[in-house]
């Protein structure tokens, strides 16, 4: 089995890329959507200079976090790289799914530093913010919105809303707008259909209503611990501004969103806007670029903007970044794909196929806020992104906000002080047996 | 050759097989033929339940290959019977039991009794009424989810004509009070030709005679049924409960493909529940605790029914 240890001498011997001992089969496992289409496409040029053959295993979202977990879990050869979620890095470190980084990354000139820090910090570091790398920011990614841009310009849409709100219509500046627009259109006659006002996350199985829940909770302030590292969560998690946050997104789901979205998440996030449902949606950055190019209902019918800030400007992180399975049978080969893709170069192409790049160098380019109508928002979400706990136990963590959040917002049960009180019950018994409380 | 018939007889009878095996006893060739499917038995039920039982105690997370495995006690059990939510499913788990097979029993009988009356295409009727048993759970909780649809969906649109409410006033999968009969609903149009076949069979092994002998004796239609038709039917339809009640306390399928648990942890299932907690959060050590605890109940309940089923079949 080759192993990482046989890299300096391949190294010494003249570069990677250069000379190849042998063409292996490189599988990359990744989440099933529109960026990785991208990436296949940006992989061809990889097989044709390294002589490296390439196959994906592409999993649909909902099923993806069980699908890869297992496959790390069970010590599985599938994947050689595999693209996973910024949640996952602290279970793949501690258990010995992925390969560190460090040394690669000082043997082939590969600095962080390039790297956009939120992503670098977020997708590759455990523990998290230390000098730890186990994966290198392969897509950035926030949650974010769109908006149908032609109902917003009709003047008598305009006429109605500056009627009822005493505002003009336009892109919401705080949550509470948002909310305010969505109430204005749910249930409206737009071209004698009933339109409603917002798609949002309320997804029970996987992660969706906590992703899309945060979005609100963090622009109203909501923490998970007060002080970091501590995991002391009472009066973070369940603050005053928390609660309030946590009502509002109970309140946007009660008022304005369309019959029937209980359980529902990206998919349905993008047939609600698609299908010309809603006013706005929420969902991720990677999918505006398909946005804008669908004929029906992109174009100069979308405009999107970043989450809303509330107390303070905050967007759900989002994104992954690439690590090599430790596992693995070609993690020399799968070490040279990472230093191929690190390349400012490759990295610029990722983004103009539609993959989210996080190096430095594109995102700083002064061409990079025009290359696309949602680029500016893009860099503008990534400046205040947060992300949930990454912790090796991080799946109990997160089903159970999944539980105590759609038992609130969506069936309506208890209060939202309830909701969280139990939340770090949860929580604390969870770190209580993971030996950190 | 004697002419003893006793003798005939005894030569003209085969040796027994094993004779034939060197070396074997009748006995010994019997275990040769029982030996695997004991061990397959050993291997595949007995010892997990016994590696499921040792792992309820300690702390374990499949996940987890490099922490430390601890021996807890009875920490899991304690938590579980401790837990007021372990308990919500368990309420859930009870109505979705109850109500699927009251109402299985109920539809299965009647549709039993009709088709039995041997009418024109009784066998077309027959055949087009246990079509739903034979489609995949999941194929039918994928199209039942489209049915529900409060927008597009048929269901609403049949209760509107009724009832002349707005479909889009409601929503079957994603409403507290209605979430629970949604999966009632399904579950009972899906397997209620199953209890119907059961009926069936038990309408049919009873013999004519006994209703001319009634019809002699001026009983009525209405004591016929009381006195022959019920209690003769009524091993086969106690053995439908049965089959029924063990297979929807396990139920999984059909209600995650349906709500997935939701809205909320409405009709999130005790098995379901078991899923989350063993292969999304793998709390291995837990879950196994919940499994034997599902388990001692489900047995535990099974046992006495089926006594009470012996008691009915002796009368």
């Amino acid at each position: 089995m080759k192993r990482y240890l046989g890299l300096p001498v391949l190294a010494l011997g003249g570069g990677l890329l250069s000379a190849p001992a042998m063409a292996d089969d490189l599988t990359l496992c990744w989440a099933a959507w529109d960026p990785a289409n991208a990436l296949v496409e940006l992989s061809k040029e990889f097989e044709a200079e390294s002589g490296h053959n390439m196959s994906f295993e592409f999993v649909p979202w909902p099923n993806f976090a069980d699908r890869m977990l297992n496959e790390l879990n069970s010590g599985g050869q599938l994947c050689d790289l595999l693209i996973g979620d910024s949640q996952w890095i602290g279970g793949g470190a501690e258990n010995g799914h992925y390969v560190k980084l460090n040394d690669f990354f000082d043997a082939e000139s590969i600095s962080m530093d390039d790297f956009a820090p939120a992503t670098v910090y977020a997708y590759s570091t455990w523990p998290k913010g230390t000098p730890n790398y186990y994966a290198l920011p392969a897509m950035g990614d926030a949650n974010g919105w769109f908006y149908r841009k032609d109902w917003f310009e009709r003047e008598d849409i305009r006429a109605a809303f500056k009627e009822k709100t005493g505002r003009e219509l336009g892109e919401p500046k705080s949550q509470l707008e948002l909310k305010e627009i969505a109430e204005f259109f749910q249930g409206r006659e737009i071209d004698g259909q009933t339109v409603y006002g917002a798609s949002i996350f309320t997804e029970r199985g996987s992660e969706g209503i906590t992703m899309g829940a945060t979005g609100a909770l963090y622009t109203w302030g909501f923490k998970y611990e007060n002080n970091p590292g501590e995991y002391d969560m009472e009066g973070a998690v369940n603050s005053p501004a928390a609660v309030e946050g946590l009502e509002y997104y109970k309140s946007l789901y009660d008022c304005c969103t369309p019959p029937g979205y209980t359980n529902s998440y990206m998919g349905e996030s993008l047939d609600a806007f698609k299908s010309g449902q809603v006013a706005m949606a929420m969902n991720w950055f990677a999918f505006f670029p398909g946005l804008y190019a669908d004929p029906d209902t992109g174009g100069d019918k979308i405009d999107f903007f970043v989450n809303p800030p509330q107390n303070i400007p905050a967007s759900t992180l989002g994104g992954q970044g690439i690590s090599v399975v430790s596992y693995s049978d070609s993690q020399d080969a799968a070490l040279e794909y990472i230093k191929w893709f690190a390349q400012p170069s490759v990295q610029a192409q990722w983004w103009s196929l539609g993959g989210y790049s996080a190096h430095n160098s594109v995102l700083n380019d002064p061409g990079f806020v025009d290359s696309q109508p949602f680029a500016g928002d893009f860099l503008e979400a990534m400046d205040g992104v947060q992300d949930f706990w990454q912790e090796p136990a991080y799946a109990e963590l997160l089903l159970a906000m999944q539980k105590r959040l759609h038992d609130y917002v969506v069936a309506g049960q208890g209060t939202a002080q309830e909701a969280l009180d139990k939340l770090i019950e949860d929580w604390t018994e969870v770190f209580e047996d993971e030996g950190k409380l | 050759m004697s002419e003893n018939p006793i003798e005939r007889a005894a030569a003209a009878t085969p040796q027994p097989i094993a004779r034939n095996v060197r070396g074997l006893s009748d006995r010994a060739l019997a275990w040769w033929f029982v030996g695997p499917t004991i061990a397959l038995l050993l291997a595949i039920n007995i010892f997990p339940l016994i590696w499921t039982i040792n792992l309820s105690f300690t702390n374990f997370k499949a996940n987890r290959p490099n922490r430390e495995i601890k021996y807890i006690g009875l920490r899991n059990y304690e938590r579980i019977l401790n837990d007021a939510d372990i308990w919500l499913n368990m309420q859930a788990t009870a109505h979705f039991l109850i109500w699927t097979i009251v109402l299985q029993v109920l539809i299965g009988f009647a549709l039993a009794w009709l088709i039995n009356r041997n009418f024109r295409g009784s066998s077309f009727w027959t055949t087009v009424i246990v079509l739903p048993m034979m489609l995949s759970p999941a194929v039918v909780g994928n199209f039942w989810t489209f049915l529900y649809q409060p927008q597009i969906g048929l269901f609403n649109y049949i209760v509107s004509f009724f009832t002349g409410v707005d479909p889009s006033s409601f929503e079957m999968l994603g409403s507290v009070d209605l979430a629970p009969w949604s999966i009632i609903i399904v579950d009972t149009w899906m397997w209620t030709p199953f209890v119907m076949l059961i009926c069936l069979a038990g309408l049919r092994s009873i013999p004519d005679y006994i209703y001319e002998a009634a019809e002699i004796d001026r009983a009525s239609r209405w004591r016929q049924f009381w006195t022959i038709t019920l209690p003769m039917v009524l091993p086969f339809l106690m053995l439908a409960v049965l089959f029924r009640g063990i297979e929807n306390f396990k139920m999984f399928d059909l209600v995650v493909q349906l709500t997935g648990g939701g809205p909320g942890s409405i009709t999130e299932l005790a098995s379901i529940n078991l899923k989350r907690e063993a292969f999304e959060k793998w709390r291995t050590g837990y879950s196994s605790a919940f499994a034997i605890i599902l388990f001692v109940t489900v047995f535990g309940l099974a046992s006495i029914y089926v006594k009470a089923l012996n008691k009915v079949k002796e009368r």
